[in-house]
């Protein structure tokens, strides 16, 4: 993390005594000073992330409305009321659950699609145009058409693919409480999926062929190279993209909010959308802030603990 | 086309080699036919709920919601097409987007490798104390901020701004991290001859530190611009004026205005979503390298 700390001894702090330089170090340009550097970036940081992040404290204890104005600071009733609050509940359980149901695929597939196109070797520009292709498209675009072409009942083609294998159509896809979530997690693995692949591809493709030449030297299978070369050396990457993968996931809201609004019956509301509804249209914003706050413990305990997780697992594997 | 094929190995661990005949080595075993067939059945399906939104949008509006199953309609049309370009919304909103996808980018990259830069090789005092609080910011997803930082947006009087929509998106700490470990990795040699020159710190990031660093630039800029491009919930919270949204954002906002007139929808769609694929199509080599290492640089 900070290898910086130990800095080498750089030519700013020997500018005074470097050679041929001697003016500079009596007048020097402001552009020397590594402040200026930093400081863009810094002014932006502050203004548009920690101020926030503090503000938003802050404003998680009054009762403030939309407008920033007429808060009264009430303390912890925020929070006290976010955590009797069932909406709260529920909305966290969505998202979570939403989490589960998309990483596991998000992983899998990914690196199916790796292995596949890694082994095949030809047409490489197809596999990574189709796959990683959906990617590239903004969430308004792949939202839109799930809900209003793939996925109505009737007309939509994922009920005329049913019919037109003899199943029965007229499923709810975004409709029905048992199918809501699942249409939303299967848009979501086409339309993100890519980026896993190609982060998987670039790891296979780093992984030193001679590995693979001993292996078959020693009269190794196809299956004994997957299990024993590739899948292990591809471990490091797998803890990456699952860390990525659900923090990602955790952040759900444009899918939801654009095709089904959280419905049916707020079985798919995310957090997210909690915050939006009670900050922006219930003009509660203080509320919003406690409710944003709790969300972002529960993101802060998954990006620390997991990282945790799966070195202890990878200690264990090398012991 | 295999962009970052130059680091593959040469020969590929052959698949299905058990299907083969023994001390041969068969270029198309069962195995790896099988494979094939896999990757293009996979394929296919990855690529027919684009051809379904192409196909719905170039069918006359009437036969949009026809059963059974109908690629193609009575007649192929672009009526769906010009009745969206005349409504002038989408190309409003292209613009819109393309601006803050660009001036995002721009100073992303700019304030984040001159941050990266003064982290690396500079000192002042409290440095080691700001890069540790860059780091710390790593952890924050921008989404759980919205309320607060809509709240600084009304009262600084961005709402409805281009600059209400950008300014949050530029300051990103993992950005700042990627930078700061290629500059760790860029030799210290060259930028002190030109110190010895007479050249100051200004000229060398300018003229030095920047073009070799064209890689992971490029790496920065196109993950930024994909991101900014199809970022949703912010663009989302910040306009409310139908003229100043973003594409997503404003193709969201006026479904409703289409009705149910699902040709223009999905040529509405088609539209919006041709600038990044033409992009990627054109640069796939550099968005494939660039998002293997802006995500492997994590590690």
């Amino acid at each position: 993390m900070t290898t910086t700390t130990a800095a080498p001894p750089s030519p700013v702090n020997k500018r005074a005594t470097a050679p041929g330089r001697p003016v500079r170090s009596v007048h020097r340009k402001w552009t020397e000073h590594g402040l200026v550097f930093v400081a863009p970036f810094l002014v932006v940081y502050a203004m548009f992330l920690i101020w926030p992040l503090l503000s938003g404290l802050g404003m998680s204890m009054t009762s403030e409305n939309i407008t920033g104005t007429g808060g009264e600071f009430v303390g912890l009733d925020n929070y006290a009321e976010a955590v009797a609050d069932p909406d709260v509940w529920s909305s966290l359980w969505n998202t979570v659950w939403f989490t589960v149901l998309s990483t596991v695929p998000l992983v899998l597939v990914g690196l199916g699609l790796a292995l596949l196109s890694h082994q095949l070797r030809v047409v490489q520009w197809l596999w990574r145009l189709s796959w990683f292709a959906p990617f590239l498209l903004p969430s308004g675009v792949v939202c839109l058409l799930f809900a209003q072409m793939i996925f109505p009942s009737g007309f939509g083609l994922a009920d005329q693919m049913l019919a037109a294998v003899g199943l029965e159509p007229g499923i709810g896809w975004l409709s029905e409480e048992r199918y809501a979530m699942l249409s939303i997690v299967a848009t979501t693995v086409w339309w993100t999926v890519g980026f896993n692949f190609l982060l998987y591809l670039a790891a296979l493709q780093a992984i030193p062929v001679h590995l693979y030449e001993a292996a078959e030297l020693d009269g190794a299978g196809a299956w004994n190279r997957l299990w024993h070369i590739t899948l292990p050396m591809l471990r490091r990457t797998t803890g990456l993209v699952v860390v990525l993968q659900v923090l990602a996931s955790l952040k759900i809201f444009d899918q939801v909010y654009i095709m089904t609004g959280g419905g049916p019956d707020e079985s798919t509301r995310p957090i997210l959308q909690y915050v939006y509804q009670q900050g922006f249209t219930g003009y509660r914003i203080g509320y919003a802030s406690a409710v944003s706050y709790i969300f972002f413990a529960l993101i802060l305990i998954v990006s620390l603990v997991q990282p945790m997780l799966s070195r202890r697992r990878a200690e264990e594997a090398a012991k | 086309m295999s962009g970052s094929a130059t680091i593959a190995p040469r020969r590929a661990p052959r698949a299905g080699s058990g299907a083969g005949p023994a001390g041969r080595r068969p270029r198309w075993s069962a195995g790896r036919i099988t494979l094939l067939v896999i990757a293009l059945v996979l394929t296919v399906a990855w690529l027919i709920p684009l051809a379904w939104a192409v196909a719905t949008s170039l069918k006359p509006e009437g036969e949009t919601t026809k059963t059974p199953l109908e690629w193609i309609g009575s007649r192929i049309t672009f009526e769906a097409y010009s009745k969206v370009w005349e409504s002038g919304d989408l190309m409003r909103w292209m613009m819109n987007s393309a601006y803050i996808s660009v001036m995002t980018t721009v100073l992303t990259v700019l304030t984040c490798a001159m941050a990266a830069y003064g982290f690396t090789r500079t000192d002042f005092r409290g440095r080691k104390l700001l890069y540790g609080l860059v780091l710390a910011g790593i952890m924050v997803p921008p989404q759980v901020l919205i309320a607060p930082l809509f709240t600084e947006m009304v009262q600084l009087g961005l709402v409805d701004t281009y600059w209400g929509v950008i300014l949050p998106q530029v300051a990103v700490p993992a950005m700042v991290f990627i930078l700061v470990k290629f500059f760790e990795g860029v030799p210290r040699e060259l930028e002190e001859a030109a110190f010895v020159d007479g050249a100051g710190r200004w000229r060398v990031f300018w003229t030095i530190v920047m073009p070799l660093s064209r890689p992971v630039l490029a790496a920065v800029a196109i993950f930024t611009f994909i991101s900014t491009w199809n970022n949703f919930l912010w663009p989302f919270l910040v306009t409310t004026d139908p003229g100043g949204m973003t594409l997503p954002v404003g193709l969201v906002n006026v479904q409703s205005s289409f009705g149910v007139r699902y040709a223009q929808i999905m040529a509405a769609l088609v539209i919006a979503g041709l600038p990044l694929l033409i992009v990627f199509m054109l640069f796939q080599r550099q968005i494939v390298r660039g998002i293997a290492h802006t995500g492997l640089a994590g590690q």
